[in-house]
């Protein structure tokens, strides 16, 4: 272990009102205590860019620790859920401390406990007994109307069209044909896409990921070790996490997303920009993210990415291949781990039919919360 | 339409939910900042305050975005597509995700103006919905 004893401290306590049927939810109890504790430190909310805690069981909420920091009103550069029950509380001290320690952020707020003899007919229902009453019963239900939404916006707002989603559609299908593990291998033509049904207008069906069965694990250790193992290493240049929502219809702009916050931090540790990069593995649950994901990463400007995609800019021999492997719309969802081994692929220069030649330098990115959280990795064949 | 998943109200938006019942948009607004949110939520995203009142909001607003959902997986909801689910942004500010009915799903369009009609889920509980205003 490194000598970081007493290099780290708690410098604000919180605690909310206890007692049993309050008749509060856990996240206001967590609030509460968040608020207590910022007060007791002394601090503003905004000084808070590392956000860890326990999703609420009483009244469970997907992505939780994103819909608190929305709550709460912060940006974090770093939040996760801790799910280990009695023990979530003393490890968030142990995940703080190591986020502290990478430089992720500057201060954490941790907060556990939760609403126990306060579970209602919510959970029978179906529903969290939280922000989802206000978009579910509304019929927001699956992912291609809710990532829809955004991307009405942006074809609103930049005219930005069907085509040019079909276009990465197209990329990422001609990518898989090469990848002899990917699920869809036919290659389609833009024709095709605009050919295919309507699923949740504006997306055909061709825009959506399809569901499908995979994993993907990969094994990290340092650099002065990972020069003694069976293969070449791949080096993790930079990272970082970027926040902007953890409810689309309710941020303040559905088209400028989290991408910008973790790609620029992930940029500034690798000391590498857009233009260093030589192929990129971008979350594609539906074409558009790529789209969004491209202009926030900074490889043309906001509004331009439906131009960018169009005309083999994105395919193998194009200026940036993008979801060489097929991506999560052409090789399986997985949940995005397939992009982080195909970035590692790529750098090992084992891709094969679809290696792109002398490519040194690789961009990856995780995304959720309907384009509100990202995670921006660059990898590479050399420590830089 | 008969929905699938209706709201249970909870401590926070119960006001919220009380007022669909009675024909009122209701928002809450910040007392320490002034600040209105939606939805409801037990402290302001502006200024942590918990303080807050309810006020009766106008009921107009327009469409930010929009989906017509024509297929869907979801159980229950395949037998009321097309819908349109769209974000409209009321005229006091906040932004609430609705339904847009009583007019053509190909009709609707970004920018269209909007008035609330409160639509009954289960005899007791009622939905703020939105048709051309």
């Amino acid at each position: 272990m490194k000598d970081i004893g007493g290099k780290y401290a708690i410098v604000g306590v919180g605690e909310s009102d206890v007692g049993r049927n309050l008749g509060r939810t856990g996240m206001a109890l967590h609030l509460q205590a968040i608020s207590r504790a910022l007060d007791d430190a002394g601090l503003e909310k905004s000084a808070l860019d590392g956000l860890l805690t326990r999703p609420s069981r009483a009244d469970p909420q997907f992505n939780y620790s994103a819909t608190l920091a929305g709550r709460l009103g912060i940006a974090p550069t770093y939040f996760t859920d801790v799910a280990l029950g009695g023990a979530s509380s003393a490890s968030m001290i142990l995940d703080a401390v190591a986020a502290l320690e990478a430089g992720l952020c500057t201060t954490v707020v941790c907060v556990n406990g939760d609403a126990q003899t306060s579970r209602g007919a919510a959970r029978r229902a179906g529903l969290t007994n939280w922000i989802e009453d206000f978009e579910k019963p509304f019929g927001m239900i699956g992912a291609p109307e809710s990532y829809g939404l955004s991307a009405r916006r942006h074809m609103h707002e930049y005219g930005t069209t069907s085509e040019q989603f079909g276009a990465i559609a197209v990329a990422c299908r001609k990518h898989a044909a090469l990848n002899p593990a990917a699920v869809f291998r036919t290659p389609i033509s833009l024709a095709e896409h605009q050919a295919s049904r309507i699923v949740a207008d504006p997306f055909h069906l061709l825009d959506c990921c399809p569901v499908t069965d995979g994993a993907g694990a990969v094994i990290i250790t340092s650099a002065e070790r990972a020069k003694d193992m069976k293969k070449a290493p791949v080096y993790i240049l930079g990272m970082g996490q970027g926040f902007t929502h953890s409810d689309l219809p309710y941020t303040s702009t559905m088209t400028t997303a989290s991408m910008q916050s973790a790609a620029s931090r992930a940029y500034a540790m690798a000391k590498l920009g857009p233009k260093d990069i030589d192929v990129a593995q971008l979350y594609d649950c539906f074409t558009y993210v790529v789209l969004l994901t491209l202009e926030d990463y900074g490889f043309c400007k906001k509004g331009e990415g439906g131009a960018f995609v169009e005309n083999g800019r994105i395919e193998l021999g194009g200026e940036l291949p993008v979801n060489t492997g097929g991506g999560l719309l052409s090789q399986a969802h997985a949940s995005g781990f397939l992009l982080v081994t195909e970035g590692a692929i790529q750098m090992r220069g084992d891709g094969g039919a679809r290696q792109v030649a002398d490519a040194e330098t690789a961009i990856v990115s995780g995304q959720c919360g309907v384009t509100g959280i990202n995670v921006c990795l660059i990898l590479g064949n050399h420590p830089n | 339409m008969s929905r699938p998943i209706v709201p249970v109200a909870n401590a926070d938006s119960k006001p919220f939910w009380d007022g669909c019942a009675q024909g009122e948009l209701l928002l809450q607004q910040c007392e320490a900042c002034q600040a209105f949110r939606h939805p409801p939520s037990p402290v302001c995203p502006n200024c942590l305050s918990e303080k807050h009142s309810w006020v009766k909001a106008s009921g107009h607003g327009k469409v930010y975005t929009y989906v017509v959902v024509r297929e869907t997986r979801a159980r229950g909801w395949d037998k009321l597509v097309p819908y349109v689910l769209a974000v409209v942004t009321l005229d006091e500010g906040p932004r609430i995700l609705t339904n847009v009915i009583n007019v053509a799903p190909e009709a609707v369009g970004v920018d269209m103006a909007v008035e609330v009609i409160f639509e009954d889920v289960d005899g007791t509980m009622k939905l703020p919905l939105f048709q051309p205003r």
